[in-house]
Order: C-alpha cells, then sequence, then structure tokens
C-alpha cells in the first residue's frame, strides 16, 4: 500500500483527516457568519455582500469544490468511525455513567448532531444556492424574506443552528487535540474558545433570519 | 477494630468462560466492615458463598496496594469504583452506604474478552507493547548520571506518563473502548526520554498498527479515560501520540506496519 494511503487507514490517520476537514468548516463557517452580518448595514450591504461574493466568479467555484470535497471526506470517515466505535464494544454496559464528568452532552451527540446537520444543509443549498434558486427575478434578500416568513421553516433554522453550535462546541477543541496541538499554557484557551464560538453561531446565525424578517 | 457495618446488594455477572453466555446474579452481602476494601468485601462474600456450596465470584487482583494494575470492574457503572485516582483495591467500603446496592460489570470490550464472571483477558496490552513499547539497548553498567542531561520537566512528564499501571479502566470508561490512553502514555514515556527518542518513530508507528489491528475502538476525545485512570494520566498524553504518530509517519523513513505491528 502506498504509505500516504496507508496514513489514512490507521485510527490517528482517520481521526487527523476528520479534524483538518472539521477545522476547514470551522473557517468557512466564521467567514459565512462574517459576510452575513452585512445584514445589519440593510437590504443594499446585504444584497451587495451577495453579488460580490458571486462576482468571484472562478475563485468561489475552487472554494465551493473544496468544501463539497471536505465534506465528503467528513461524512465517509464520520459513518466508517462511528461503526468501528460500536464494533469495539459488542455488550454494552448495565450501567453506564459519566461519575467523573469526561463526555459532555455535545460529545456524545457528535454522530447525530452531524447527522442533523447534514440534512440542515442540504435544505439550505437546496432553498438558497445560487446554483439551484433562480435569482434573477427575485435577489438574496426577497428569497430568504419569503422562506422565513413560513413559521415553521423559521423554527428549522432556529433549531439548527442550536444543533450546528453543539456540534462546534465538542468539535473545536477536539480537532486541536487530534492534531496534536494541546500544550498547557493554550489549551485552557481553546477549550473556552469551543464554547464561546458554539455561542457566536447560534446567537449569530440564529439572528439573521429575525434580522431579515425585521428589515421587512 | 470496631467500626461501621453496613448491608448491601450485590448485583453480579456472572459467565462460566468465555463463551459462555452470562447473567446477572443477586446477592446480599451482610454485615460488611466499612474497613473493609472492595476486594476484601468480595473475599467476605465469596467465603460465604463456598460455605453455602456454591461457586465463588471470580475477580482479578494481586499487589492490592494500587501498583500493580491487574484488579478492576465496573462498580455502578464506574470502573475501578466512584474515588478519583483510586484503584478498585484501595476503594474502602466507608464510601458506600448501608442499604446500597452495587451493580458490579467486567470490563466490556472487544479487546477484553470475559474469561470468567469479572476477570478479563488485557493481553491485548501486552501485545501492544511487544510491539514496540521498549528500548532496544543492550544493559551494562549504570551510567554516569550527567552523560545524558535530561531537564527536569521532562523528566517529571515522563514520570507521570510511566505511572501507567496498564489496568485497562480507560478502555473500559471510553465510550468507544479505545485504547489511546494507555498506548500514548507508553509512547510519551519513552518519547520524552533520550534514551526513547532513535526509536520513537518506529515506536508510534507499529504501536498504534498493533492497537488497531486488535480491535480498540477510536478516540472521540470524550476525556472520559482521564477521569477514570486510576493514576492520573493526562490526555495531554494523548496529544502527544498523535503529534508523534503523524510526524512519524511523515517526516520519517519508517514505515507504519502493515497489519498489527507485533509478530
Ligand atoms: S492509562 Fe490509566 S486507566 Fe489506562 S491502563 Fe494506564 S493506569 Fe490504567
Ligand atoms: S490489585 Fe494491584 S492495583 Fe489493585
Amino acid at each position: 500500500m502506498i504509505w500516504v494511503v496507508r496514513i489514512f487507514t490507521t485510527s490517528i490517520g482517520k481521526k487527523q483527516l476528520m479534524a483538518l476537514t472539521g477545522l476547514l468548516f470551522l473557517l468557512f463557517l466564521a467567514t459565512h457568519l462574517l459576510g452575513n452580518l452585512s445584514i445589519y448595514g440593510g437590504q443594499g450591504a446585504f444584497i451587495s455582500y451577495a453579488e460580490h461574493l458571486h462576482a468571484l466568479g472562478k475563485l468561489l467555484v475552487v472554494a465551493e469544490v473544496g468544501l463539497v470535497v471536505a465534506l465528503l471526506i467528513h461524512i465517509t470517515l464520520a459513518v466508517i468511525l462511528f461503526f468501528e466505535n460500536r464494533k469495539a464494544r459488542p455488550i454494552q454496559y448495565a450501567v453506564d455513567k459519566s461519575g467523573g464528568g469526561g463526555r459532555t452532552f455535545s460529545s456524545q451527540t457528535m454522530p447525530y448532531t452531524g447527522f442533523l446537520i447534514l440534512a440542515f444543509v442540504i435544505f439550505h443549498l437546496a432553498t438558497f444556492s445560487h446554483h439551484i434558486v433562480d435569482q434573477t427575478h427575485r435577489n438574496i434578500f426577497q428569497i430568504a424574506y419569503e422562506l422565513f416568513s413560513n413559521k415553521g421553516i423559521l423554527i428549522f433554522y432556529l433549531a439548527a443552528m442550536v444543533v450546528v453550535a453543539l456540534h462546534v462546541r465538542h468539535g473545536l477543541w477536539s480537532a486541536f487535540q487530534t492534531i496534536g496541538a494541546n500544550h498547557p499554557k493554550y489549551m485552557p484557551f481553546i477549550e473556552w474558545l469551543s464554547i464561546i464560538f458554539a455561542i457566536i453561531v447560534a446567537v449569530g446565525f440564529g439572528s439573521l433570519p429575525l434580522a431579515i424578517l425585521a428589515l421587512k | 477494630m470496631s467500626g461501621k457495618h453496613i448491608n448491601l446488594t450485590l448485583k453480579i455477572w456472572r459467565q462460566n468462560g468465555p463463551q459462555a453466555p452470562g447473567s446477572w446474579e443477586i446477592f446480599p452481602a451482610k454485615d460488611i466492615s466499612t474497613e473493609a476494601s472492595f476486594l476484601e468485601m468480595l473475599d467476605i462474600v465469596n467465603e460465604q458463598l463456598a460455605l453455602a456450596g456454591k461457586e465463588p465470584v471470580a475477580f482479578d487482583h494481586d499487589c492490592r496496594e494500587g501498583i500493580c494494575g491487574t484488579c478492576g470492574c465496573a462498580v455502578n457503572g464506574r470502573p475501578h469504583g466512584p474515588d478519583r485516582e483510586t484503584t478498585l483495591c484501595q476503594l474502602h467500603m466507608r464510601r458506600f452506604r448501608d442499604g446500597d446496592t452495587l451493580v458490579i460489570e467486567p470490563y466490556r470490550a472487544r479487546a477484553f474478552p470475559v474469561i470468567k464472571d469479572l476477570v478479563v483477558d488485557r493481553s491485548a496490552f501486552d501485545q501492544v507493547i511487544q510491539a514496540g513499547g521498549f528500548v532496544s539497548v543492550n544493559t551494562g553498567q549504570a551510567q554516569d548520571a550527567n552523560s545524558l542531561p535530561v531537564p527536569r520537566n521532562k523528566a517529571e512528564e515522563a514520570m507521570d506518563a510511566a505511572a501507567c499501571i496498564g489496568c485497562g479502566a480507560c478502555v473500559a470508561a471510553c465510550p468507544n473502548a479505545a485504547g489511546m490512553l494507555f498506548v500514548s502514555a507508553k509512547v510519551s514515556h519513552l518519547a520524552l526520554l533520550p534514551q526513547g527518542r532513535p526509536e520513537a518513530a518506529k515506536r508510534a508507528l507499529s504501536m498504534v498498527a498493533q492497537m488497531d489491528a486488535l480491535g480498540f475502538g477510536n478516540c472521540t476525545n470524550h476525556k472520559e479515560c482521564e477521569v477514570e485512570c486510576p493514576k492520573g494520566i493526562s490526555i495531554r498524553n494523548i496529544a502527544r501520540l498523535n503529534r508523534e504518530f503523524i510526524r512519524a509517519a511523515v517526516a520519517s523513513t519508517e514505515k507504519i506496519p502493515a497489519s498489527g505491528g507485533g509478530q
């Protein structure tokens, strides 16, 4: 086997690829949020942000392809690791307690929040992506406004942001630990950052639909 | 010796052999001194079982002073019981209250099959050590202490990692039954010292390959191992193993053994 491929068949190799793709998504989340915050500059700022983004042309396509490839890797490895880990404990404990307080709700629900995020991403792209939704007759603000006027969809979006936040809360520090970046000097900061960034994601993205509805 | 005496109900996993199905058995533990250790409590129960003509409960133990790593089972879902940094043999019955019910289970992991009752086969750990958890030097005369300078903080870190007694509680506590805390402790205590450096790359690759081949799970950073480890081994060792591994895989000439680093 080629040595590079062999790395990614080991437990640590698979996890490090999970971590790197995860870090990429965190970076994407940060830029996506920063861009979308332009809504607070009013309708005009928001629309012009979307137009500038699409004007990137080929550069944007490269970024999109990169994210899709990373997503496929992240999902494939998640499925493999999930089933390997279930196989590693064929008989469950009768009493299964975290008495010492190691695991968190967020760490325990990673596979499930991950699955829900995938469902959300598909829905989100189907309702917003300029590749799928025709944006010649309606601008992005109108599309968003119509969508969020539907109470069900609004609640779905808000709930999805909480799910993303839960995934981020364990994923961020966990990615650093997996690539080997755990140091007494900065690990406490990274652990805090996980929680703070999770809150920023939930509140930041969660406020966008409400801002859009309020702006009309 | 005076002290208090308590009555408990024990729900213990009984399994006659590796292939036997196994089932729960409930019996009372009457008049247990709170000064008894957990294992002494099991001894008392076993005496009563033997007198009644029943098969005593098989459990692992050796030093009974918290240094050998032989004892251990899950008590109410917690490896080595509820106390932090305490092996099962060092856990005392004063920790429990009169009338408590204790659920006592063997460690559950594919890599640690049950031999009988609460005894599990942890030779998978030995196989991981055989894959590289050593230094190949000819021992001779003790060297002059200053010929190999070791900074004090490195010596301390190496000693902290070397405190691992190989009990397997980390695997038992891990929701994924991963062996990372043990393997990382073993890789770390050698990687931190000059004697361990020459073989560090080969060691990390071989031990990880062997760990994977033995059916341990994949670490997802739940930290359960760290909080249940009787020797307080830190997950910073796992981060070090992750670093050692990727550095060895990418930047050394050593290859990852095809399947398992052992023989
Ligand atoms: S790391 Fe801790 S829990 Fe794991 S085998 Fe060593 S001493 Fe036991
Ligand atoms: S019997 Fe030796 S550590 Fe418990």
